[in-house]
Parts: structure tokens; C-alpha cells; sequence
């Protein structure tokens, strides 16, 4: 039987067996590595593994070297979710039939996929997962951006950032429509657990993996990403950045149980005004010129009502 | 859990999609990913009846595309098993992309590939433009011409793909509703004997060994992409034929029934003959018989492996013919056809003097007729009499309207 790994302290999850290599060609600064590592060191058991094209896929498996010390596969950009979750069925053939080699492990089976790859691309195939019950975990890698092909727009591109293929300009102000929000139409397949993580708020991130890879049945896990050379901030300051994420409430941390059920799992002592979050970055900075600053204002009043919101959710426990 | 195995009379009437489906059922699949499409369904609907009732305890998952389809089996066969589905058309140009990613990852997985036509216009019949879509995509290709081959050819499929010195994903094809949906006397092994043929499946760099964790799936740029595109084709040149030669002679010592790369019928003494595929193969060997009986010397020769292409065997099959017809079913659009193509290739250094004519057929579903089939061997007949091809290089048999003839 699979065992919870107890981690108490950074100290003793930054020791953790690695499972994902330092050795690898993402970005200085990049958020990924810190979330895959972060998965990975939440338990001990033994992991199959799958990511969909994109920024981890190209910087760790470049022939003739893997940064990856599970079994990990990628197949395409779209199929992630269901390249894992044929390896999941697999699994469960082999131990109906009595032919694993290890029957008495029990492996835990994540795909890892970008913002791109998850609310576009690859939307039905992680829909059609997570509609059949698969016993499988898809974590969303969610810089809000397609930063492996130079910073092009995705659904999960917010209202207002620059992008490559919806730039800011003398006549545009860029993207120009809101966020999807994936983790309410995943948790409306009536999942056991779909969570939104980020990579700062480690004991959080920890919890809510523990808890997605005990349940039964297929988890959605949405982590923030900052990502230093689209949303433009400097290497040294990614984790500064997902504090102004987590703590201007722009990206709330919670959970959805069994489809329903919200939770939130992390109420900042200090909110920081949305601005401060949106100032840091360099994909935002046309916003403070004086015609754009009414964008700004309407973001913390989304912002706001997201919290109300989900307050409201979590009180009338439905 | 257990699974019963199922009695089978010496012979069984069954279509070929059920011949197919009772192949996969003797083979024990350890998963399938399926998705529906016309006219290939019944195959995993039978295999998903024989899950229901116990005569196989493998994994069944009905996903929500052919794409869907086979990543899933892409990643079941990375995790190390047995593996299996069905498409036509338009699920196999869905599916295309990850064609290239299973033959690339060398995973063994076998797909019957019911032949039908590719939209626009949408048609469910059988053609075979899904077959030659396909065509450079990595994958064994064998071909069947009746359901009794269906069954047959899914056997040795496995067989040839899950070996050590292959691990290449395969192509069963049969025709759309002529094959398919047609009813036949089929002859099948007991479930015993096919599994004993077929073998248990022996797992080789497969995800679920904890203690040897593989990377599959690996970028490679300028540097080394080549030479892993390079290994596959010199896998699929050197190595293939041999094998599915030496899995059609235990074939035949099991069974009786005796299969070739290249399947020669009445070639021996024969001044014309046809190339074809599928179905057809039948009705051109039933037109030749009675070209005979008119004292023409007609033959046929069927391509029973389209990938890789038995290219001697093609040449040592035709190389006493003085007239050919290569008979494509599916829009060259734009080019001779691409049996056409095979065969110059193949003869054009070689000191025949045959006189080589393409044909496009079929389109669709349209039947090819015996009538036409005469008259085709007619032709053939008068190019040898001429000494030369009397007709353009490329005709149009059983199209409506003005006669079409190009190059």
C-alpha cells in the first residue's frame, strides 16, 4: 500500500530523491521545474509520467539525455492526458492479468501539460479523461501563454497582456478577452478533485497533491507559473511574482471536492491591490498609460467579485 | 479473474470485421482504445461484447476520438502490453498524426484499417485512399481480400510487430462492406492454437518496470533525427519482409493456408496481368480464369504487403509479363497512381519490356465489374498485339460521363 510521505519542513522536501533532474534547458527562473518537483517530492511511490509538447517537454528530454528518473512519455501536444491515462489502463490490464513485474508498488500516473496544451489544444482530450473516471492526475503548467513558440495567446491569457499574436499598440491594448475559467469546467465533470496550486505556497501544493494522488478516480490540478520570459520580470524574482499572484487574490487558491464542494485554502493576511501584481510585469505595462487605467480598475473589481464569489461557494457548502 | 474461452466450429460463417474481432478476442489484448466510425465498428463493438460476457479480460476504453484512440494505445503500448484497435477514413486521417508518433517509439500496436473512402464528398463506402494516406507513416501494412484473411493476417500481425527485432506498429486492411460486411465460410484456429501462434507478449522498454524507468517520446532536432528516421526505414527494409515470411510459413504448417508478399495467381505462363489490392484481387482472378478459357494468357498478382513494399518480389513476379495494368483505388489527385508509381519504380531497372498502364478505380464504393475487368484485360491483350500502350498512361474504369484518360 502507498504510504503518505510526511514532509514537515522546505528543508526536508528540497532533499527529497529527485525524480526530475536539475539538469535540464528550461529558463533560469523558470516556475515549471519548482511545480514538477514540487509533484513529484509530494509522494514516494513510484510515478508513470507524461507531458504534452511544450516548454517541459522540449528542455527535458533532448536526446541522448532524460531528465527524468520515473517512466515518463510524450506523444504529441494535445495528449498528454490520454497517452498517461492509456498507460493508467494498462496498468490496471496488467494487474487484472497478474503479469506486473512489481504488483506490490503502486505507481501514480500524472501528465504534465501547458496552458496551451490544456485549455485549447488538448481540452477534449483531458475532458474525455476526466469523463471516464481514469485513475490519473493532470497538472496544468499554467504560465497563461504559449511560451515554447515565442509567447503567442492561449484561452488562458488574461484580459489586458501584451502577447505576440494579440499585442499591445497604438490601437490595442492586447488580449482582449478574459481567462478561461478551466478549473470550474473541469470540477463540473464531477471529479473527486480538481485544485488550483502555486508554487510558492509549497504546503499547500503538497496537501492538495497528497490529497489528488489518494483519491480515486481522475484529479485536475491548475498551477500558476510565472513565467520570466513572456510575462517579462526578472529570473530572480519568480516566487516574488506568485506571491503577487496568490496574494492579490488574482490567483485564489482552492479546491473543488467531487464536483461541488469549494474550499479555500488560502486567505492572505494582507490582499494586495491587483496592481502591484499586474506593475511587476513587463506584459502589462501598457496598461498604466492614462487610457488603459479603467482596464486596470475593472480587473480588481473582477478580482474582487472571484473572491466574493468563491467565498459565497464555500460558505453555502453545495 | 478468468476468461472462457469460446468453442468454433471448423468452419464459421462470419464478415470480416467479426473475423477480425474473433482474432482479437484469441489474441487476448491487454487493452483497447476505440473509437467508432463506419465501417470498421463492429470490430470493437464484438470485442467490447466479448469483454461484457467474459471471453476476454483485458482493458476496453471507448474514448472520444480516433486521436484519442490511439494516444491511448500509444500510451497502454509504452506501459508495456498488448494493444489493439480499429478505424477507416476519416478516424484514420484523425488519427494520422500519432500513426508517425507510434511507428517513431516503435510500439507494436495493431490497427485494422477498414478500408473507406475520404470526404469531401462524405462516403462511408470502401475505397482505398485511407490505406494510401498512410502509406510513409512507419507502419507494417498487410492487406486482406476476404474475411477468412482478415482473420488470418490479424494473427500474423502481432506476431511480426511484437517481435524484438521489428516493434513496429501494423496495418491489417480489408475492404469497406465488400470485406467488412460480407459474410463468409472462415476457417479459425482454436483459441488455443491462435494464442499458441501468436505468442505472450513480451514487454521491452515498458513504463510499468519500476526499476528500469524509460523515456519515451525524446525531442531530437538536425542532430539526430535522421538517424533515428534512418534506423526505422533500414528496420522496415531489412528486417520486415523476413519476418512476416517466416510468420506465413509457421502460418502454413499450422493451417494449411499459404500466404505471400506478393500473392501470384495463374502467373506462371501469363502475357498480361493486373495489380491490384483488396477485394478486387478475387474478381480480377475470376476474370483472368475465364480470359484463359478465351485463350489469353491474363494473370494477377495482389499486393498482400503494401509496407514494406516486397520490391524484388514484385519484379520477379513480373518480370516475364509483356502488358500490366496497376489498379489504384484512390485519387491520385494529381499523379499517376500510386501502384502505378510502385511498379515503374520497382521495374525501371530491370531489362522487362512490359508495357505498364494505370487505372483508377472504384471510388467510393463503385463497384468493379467483371465486364470491366475484361475489357481491361482486352486492352492489356492490344497493347501487347501493338507493341505498345495503345490507351494513355492513366484511365478512369466505371466513372459517369465523358471517358477520362490522362498522360
Amino acid at each position: 500500500m502507498s504510504e503518505m510521505k510526511k514532509i514537515k519542513n522546505l528543508k526536508e522536501f528540497s532533499t527529497s530523491a529527485d525524480r526530475f533532474e536539475g539538469a535540464n534547458l528550461l529558463c533560469p527562473g523558470c516556475a515549471h521545474s519548482i511545480i514538477v518537483r514540487e509533484v513529484l517530492n509530494a509522494t514516494n511511490d513510484d510515478m508513470v509520467l507524461s507531458a504534452s509538447t511544450g516548454c517541459l517537454e522540449v528542455c527535458t528530454a533532448v536526446y541522448p539525455y532524460t531528465s527524468w528518473d520515473a517512466s515518463w512519455i510524450h506523444i504529441g501536444f494535445e495528449n498528454s492526458s490520454t497517452a498517461i491515462a492509456g498507460a493508467e489502463t494498462m496498468y490496471k490490464a496488467l494487474k487484472k492479468k497478474g503479469r506486473l513485474k512489481q504488483p506490490e508498488r503502486t505507481p501514480k500516473f500524472v501528465s504534465f501539460a501547458g496552458d496551451g496544451a490544456s485549455y485549447d489544444i488538448g481540452f477534449q482530450w483531458i475532458s474525455g479523461c476526466m469523463e471516464r473516471g481514469h485513475n490519473i492526475m493532470h497538472v496544468v503548467l499554467d504560465n497563461e501563454v504559449y511560451a515554447n513558440t515565442g509567447g503567442q495567446r492561449s484561452s488562458s491569457t488574461p484580459i489586458g497582456s501584451s502577447a505576440t499574436t494579440s499585442p499591445e499598440g497604438r490601437n490595442s491594448y492586447g488580449e482582449k478577452r478574459n481567462k478561461k475559467d478551466m478549473l470550474s469546467i473541469m470540477a463540473a465533470h464531477g471529479i473527486p478533485y480538481a485544485a488550483q496550486v502555486a508554487p510558492n505556497k509549497w504546503k499547500d501544493m503538497v496537501k492538495k497533491i497528497q490529497h489528488g494522488l489518494a483519491v480515486d478516480g481522475p484529479v485536475f490540478i491548475n498551477a500558476v507559473s510565472p513565467c520570466t520570459t513572456e510575462w517579462k520580470f526578472d529570473p530572480k524574482d519568480t516566487m516574488n511574482i506568485a506571491d503577487l499572484a496568490t496574494d492579490s487574490l488574482v490567483f485564489p487558491l482552492y479546491e473543488i471536492i467531487d464536483g461541488h464542494e469549494l474550499n479555500i485554502t488560502y486567505r492572505p493576511k494582507n490582499v494586495v491591490p491587483v496592481e502591484e501584481y499586474l506593475a511587476a510585469q513587463g506584459r502589462f505595462k501598457h496598461l498604466f498609460k492614462d487610457e488603459y487605467k479603467y482596464l486596470i480598475k475593472e480587473w480588481q473589481e473582477r478580482v474582487d467579485a472571484k473572491w466574493a464569489y468563491l467565498q459565497r461557494r464555500e460558505e453555502a457548502r453545495v | 479473474m478468468a476468461f472462457d474461452k469460446m468453442e468454433l466450429k471448423d468452419i464459421e460463417v462470419w464478415d470480416g470485421n467479426h473475423a477480425a474481432a474473433q482474432a482479437l478476442r484469441q489474441c487476448q489484448i491487454d487493452v483497447v482504445a476505440a473509437y467508432p466510425i463506419t465501417p470498421s465498428t463492429p470490430i470493437v463493438e464484438g470485442y467490447a461484447k466479448f469483454l461484457a460476457d467474459g471471453y476476454v479480460e483485458g482493458e476496453f476504453v471507448m474514448v472520444e476520438s480516433e486521436h484519442a484512440a490511439m494516444s491511448g494505445c500509444i500510451g497502454a503500448a509504452a506501459a508495456g502490453g498488448r494493444v489493439a484497435t480499429a478505424t477507416s477514413s476519416q478516424g484514420l486521417a484523425l488519427m494520422s498524426e500519432t500513426l508517425y508518433q507510434a511507428s517513431g517509439m516503435r510500439l507494436p500496436i495493431v490497427l485494422n484499417l477498414v478500408n473507406r473512402a475520404l470526404a469531401s464528398p462524405l462516403n462511408v463506402n470502401g475505397d482505398h485512399s485511407d490505406m494510401y494516406m498512410v502509406r510513409d507513416s512507419g507502419w507494417i501494412q498487410l492487406d486482406a481480400f476476404s474475411p477468412q484473411e482478415a482473420y488470418d493476417l490479424n494473427l500474423i500481425a502481432f506476431k511480426v510487430a511484437e517481435d524484438h527485432d521489428v516493434r513496429l506498429p501494423a496495418i491489417v486492411n480489408q475492404d469497406g462492406f465488400m470485406t467488412s460486411h460480407t459474410a463468409q465460410g472462415v476457417s479459425p484456429l482454436s483459441d488455443d492454437v491462435a494464442y499458441g501462434f501468436v505468442g505472450e507478449y513480451k514487454p521491452m522498454n515498458d513504463m510499468l518496470d519500476f526499476e528500469h524507468p524509460v523515456t519515451h517520446g525524446v525531442q531530437t532536432e538536425e542532430d539526430w533525427h535522421f538517424e533515428h528516421k534512418a534506423r526505422q526505414h533500414n528496420d522496415l527494409m531489412t528486417k520486415v519482409l523476413p519476418k512476416i515470411q517466416t510468420a506465413f510459413d509457421d502460418f502454413e504448417k499450422l493451417t494449411g493456408r499459404k500466404y505471400n508478399l506478393v500473392e501470384k495467381y495463374d502467373m506462371d505462363d501469363a502475357d498480361i496481368c493486373v495489380v491490384c489490392m483488396g477485394s478486387s484481387v478475387e474478381t480480377a482472378r475470376e476474370v483472368a480464369t475465364e480470359m484463359r478459357a478465351k485463350g489469353i494468357k491474363a494473370g494477377v498478382v495482389g499486393i498482400r504487403v503494401l509496407r514494406p513494399i516486397p520490391f524484388f518480389e514484385i519484379i520477379d513476379a513480373l518480370k516475364d509479363v509483356k502488358a500490366i495494368a496497376a489498379l489504384d483505388r484512390s485519387s491520385p489527385n494529381g499523379a499517376a497512381g500510386m501502384l502505378f508509381n510502385e511498379l515503374a519504380g520497382a521495374l525501371f531497372n530491370t531489362d522487362t519490356k512490359a508495357l505498364l498502364s494505370g487505372y483508377v478505380y472504384g471510388l467510393g464504393g463503385r463497384d468493379l465489374t467483371k465486364k470491366h475487368l475484361v475489357d481491361l484485360y482486352t486492352e492489356l491483350q492490344a497493347n501487347v498485339d501493338a507493341g505498345k500502350v495503345t490507351t494513355k498512361l492513366q484511365q478512369f474504369i466505371g466513372v459517369r460521363g465523358p471517358k477520362l484518360a490522362y498522360l
